[in-house]
């Protein structure tokens, strides 16, 4: 009796389903057209650009970058924002060296140690903002502080050299793929960001991600722990931010303490030109791909053209501009 | 009857910081019955359905279920215990589709972490089917009509199969048609075992779906009544202490008055099409019909905030072109929008900032610097012309009821000199008894020679206050009555009229 209506419906789900795909679709495919416009121009105007080599250290560019954006993505989904993850990484990169040089533990063991450590940070980070309530903003500008004046208080504000674990460095620029050059690191980004992936958009984690950022009393009235899965999901930016920390250090072959800052600026910049909404409940891991890489051909490529570091700031900053109003044209052309 | 009740408040009590929210609070629903729970806006209601969901614990009493005491520790243990709660403000994660919202908390997973999500779809296809609502599961929330994310509320609610429901003002953006499915569905839901609370400010169908009536009144437990032997009049008196007499007719009207404003033809891109009337001086024009037959498009486009793609728009006689709010300030339009809370007013400032705020540059200010004292002068006047009850121009404004709220913005407008009022549903969400002052307020604008336009979707309302009636369907206006011959009948009759058919004929 209700099978005609049933099967209208299922039709009716069908095509909102795929209109829904379209949508989600038009939003990442206006992000890849963008990356693909950038890269033809460069490669026009430059013979420079467009071969292996210069391919590869493209990628090789986005790694760090990459890694903190695929982390704060969740927390940006949520409505929040993690402003410790540019110098909260150069104290994982110190707590790497202090664990590995200067206390010889084994690689795996340091490796991991400094994973976990950025989890803490992203720890204190969540319970700051789920416990004590403070705003996502102010919790995370003053662990930036902490984590930067923490690097220097424990590095003794010196530099920490991986000379002699060079199987440190390789994490980052050594190569399993035999016979190539092409790096780890770019591997190891690519899996972050299945991982990413599939906790986002697999997972009862990244529901609820989209869920809090979505309306969060509302996740909070369905009787969802809100307050447990906000912590749960800075600590993962954490461990992205320990992540990128390995990542940059075995890159550069020592832990600078004094770097970080600004990390965390390019990183919101990357997730925000892939899409994501700065005010919650939307976003993507596949945006802030291509997010970071946007950012890292536009650098690359204005390297090559030998245009001034001054000036790649400049059309950096207007590209963030025009991706979030083609972000607001596009939802008032659909409302 | 010696049975239990299904649900029971003893003595119920909850104290706030300066406040007693309630005192003393007796609510007993018994089985297979829906109790409508009605007072004036801060009458405790709220705070019930806190205490009810876990939020809050209660001062003293004790809420029974089955006779047994009820300890309820947050949503999550309302839920498990049978009790589903269906708040006033949407409660809805509008990015995500129909199926995550409903089993939001309970996904179904394959193993531990991952979600099901074919499983997900299917249950809440099976459920949707069950509820016969028209509703896809994959469809995003956010894209819905404010019915239909209604309908994903109630879907939501009843999938934890609960024995009580409790529904905190369900109707309030609802228009008739969609009163009458969710009437509908709360009858199917009726069974010798449920219940359902039913919190509602529209008399109307207090009578048509309630079995008892509980009044609550500052907090106090008031009375009950039986709803087949009592009359809505009745109630009233009980929630304001009060008799209100009914069935007013509109004041002053005048057919003989100049015409202010003249539309023609007004056409937007999205809804409105053709869209004529006139407004005379110190008439109060009432604009009926359903939810989206375009009322509020015609406000938003007369006062430029959408734009314009046909149609003229006459000021006493002069041509003019307004395509901004702005615009039509400085023609001394003003729009008081429906959404008072996020587009009428700043609630996190005091009332002095908020009466003022959009007369400033052209009252209230010299080389920049604000008058202040003027302005307070200004604030104090008509905080008590229009009867404002706040403590001082002082007072933030969010601690005001609604009433009072709505009082401001109508005072901002008011310091502005605007001599066409438009009034989005001025009474919306406000109680009983501030409606009359709200009332009284418009015929006395009116009869100061303001011209005004009311829009509204309570009908009862849009009869007593309108000289005349425009009333409007898809975007067109279908009939236009005047208020010796307007009834509720007739004014239904075009509000559900197909306006195609109108343009043949």
């Amino acid at each position: 009796m209700t099978t005609p209506t049933a099967t209208e419906e299922q039709q009716k789900s069908v095509s909102t389903g795929v209109r829904d795909t379209l949508r989600a679709g038009l939003q990442q495919f206006l992000a890849f057209a963008s990356l693909i416009v950038i890269f033809a121009f460069f490669s026009v105007v430059s013979p420079n650009f467009f071969n292996y080599g210069n391919v590869t250290n493209i990628l090789f560019s986005t790694v760090v970058i990459g890694t903190l954006a695929l982390g704060t993505t969740f927390v940006i989904i949520t409505g929040g924002i993690d402003l410790s993850i540019g110098t909260g990484m150069a104290l994982c990169a110190v707590m790497s060296g202090v664990l590995i040089v200067n206390a010889g533990i084994p690689l795996p063991i340091g490796v991991l140690g400094a994973i976990l450590f950025g989890g803490l940070i992203g720890l204190v980070n969540g319970l700051n903002v789920a416990v004590l309530k403070l705003p996502p903003f102010i919790a995370t500008l003053a662990m930036m502080l902490v984590a930067q004046g923490l690097a220097l208080v424990i590095s003794d504000s010196a530099p920490i050299y991986f000379d002699q674990t060079p199987a440190y460095i390789d994490i980052s620029i050594g190569s399993i793929i035999p016979g190539t050059n092409f790096p780890n690191a770019v591997l190891i980004l690519a899996l972050a960001a299945v991982i990413a992936g599939v906790l986002l958009n697999k997972t009862v984690l990244g529901r609820y991600t989209y869920s809090i950022g979505s309306n969060e009393e509302a996740t909070a009235l369905s009787g969802i722990d809100v307050r447990r899965w906000k912590i749960v999901i800075y600590t993962l930016a954490g461990l992205f931010t320990g992540l990128a920390g390995v990542m940059i250090s075995a890159r550069l072959g020592s832990a600078q303490p004094a770097t970080g800052m600004g990390y965390e600026l390019q990183a919101i910049a990357a997730v925000v030109i892939g899409g994501t909404s700065l005010s919650g409940g939307k976003g993507s891991i596949v945006g802030t791909v291509i997010g970071a890489l946007i950012i890292s051909v536009l650098n690359n490529g204005l390297q090559i053209m030998s245009i001034p570091q001054e000036w790649q700031n400049v059309i950096l900053g207007c590209v963030i501009l025009l991706a979030v109003y083609a972000d607001r044209a596009r939802k008032g052309a659909t409302a | 009857m010696t049975e239990t009740p299904l649900l029971e408040a003893r003595g119920v009590g909850k104290r706030f910081p300066g406040v007693q929210a309630l005192q003393d609070m007796h609510i007993e629903l018994r089985r297979g019955e829906v109790l409508a729970l009605v007072g004036e806006n801060g009458a405790g209601k709220s705070t019930l359905m806190k205490l009810l969901s876990g939020i809050y614990t209660p001062d003293e009493g004790e809420f029974f279920l089955d006779g047994k005491p009820l300890v309820v520790s947050g949503p999550r243990d309302a839920l498990e215990k049978g009790i589903s709660i269906i708040h006033q403000e949407f409660n809805l994660m509008p990015d995500l589709t129909v199926a995550q919202n409903i089993f939001i908390g309970r996904e179904p997973r394959a193993g531990r972490f991952f979600l099901g999500d074919r499983a997900l779809e299917a249950q809440a296809a099976e459920l949707l089917d069950r509820l016969h609502m028209p509703l896809t599961p994959r469809e995003r929330v956010g894209d819905l009509t404010v019915a239909k994310q209604q309908m994903v509320e109630i879907a939501k609610a009843l999938s934890y199969e609960p024995r009580i429901l409790i529904m905190d003002e369900p109707t309030a953006a609802l228009n008739d048609a969609e009163v009458r499915t969710l009437h509908d569905l709360i009858r199917r839901f009726i069974g010798p075992e449920t219940g359902v609370i039913y919190i509602s400010h529209r008399m109307d169908e207090l009578k048509r779906i309630s079995d008892r009536i509980t009044v609550i009144r500052d907090g106090r437990y008031i009375d009950t009544l039986d709803t087949a032997t009592t009359t809505m009049p009745e109630v009233i008196s009980r929630m304001v202490g009060r008799e209100i007499v009914g069935d007013f007719r509109p004041e002053g009207v005048r057919p003989d008055r100049p015409v202010v404003l003249k539309v023609r033809g007004l056409t937007t891109k999205d809804l409105l099409k053709d869209v004529s009337f006139e407004l005379r001086e110190g008439e109060i024009l009432g604009f009926a019909g359903l939810m989206g037959a375009g009322r509020t498009e015609v406000a938003r486009a007369l006062v430029g905030a959408d734009p314009i793609e046909s149609g003229t728009i006459e000021l006493r006689g002069q041509p003019v072109r307004i395509t901004s709010p702005a615009e039509a300030a400085e023609h001394r339009i003003g729009y008081l929008s429906e959404d008072r809370k996020n587009l009428g007013l700043l609630l996190e400032q005091d009332v002095n900032a908020n009466i003022g705020l959009s007369s400033i540059r052209e009252r209230f200010q010299r080389w920049g610097f604000v008058k202040d004292k003027a302005m307070r002068a200004r604030s104090r006047e008509l905080v008590e012309s229009l009867r404002i009850r706040t403590p001082s121009i002082d007072q933030t404004t969010k601690f005001l009821s609604g009433g009072n709220q709505q009082k401001v913005v109508i005072a901002k407008w008011l310091v502005k000199d605007c001599d066409i009022l438009i009034f989005d549903e001025p009474t919306r969400g406000i109680d009983v008894g501030a409606k009359e002052e709200i009332y009284r307020l418009l015929n006395e604008l009116a009869a100061q020679g303001k011209s005004i336009i009311m829009i509204s979707s309570e009908l009862p309302e849009v009869l007593r206050m309108s000289h005349r009636i425009v009333v409007m369907s898809e975007g067109r206006v279908t009939g236009q009555l005047e208020a010796a011959e307007a009834t509720q009948e007739k004014v239904m009759h075009f509000a559900t009229m197909r306006p195609e058919t109108e343009a043949v004929s």
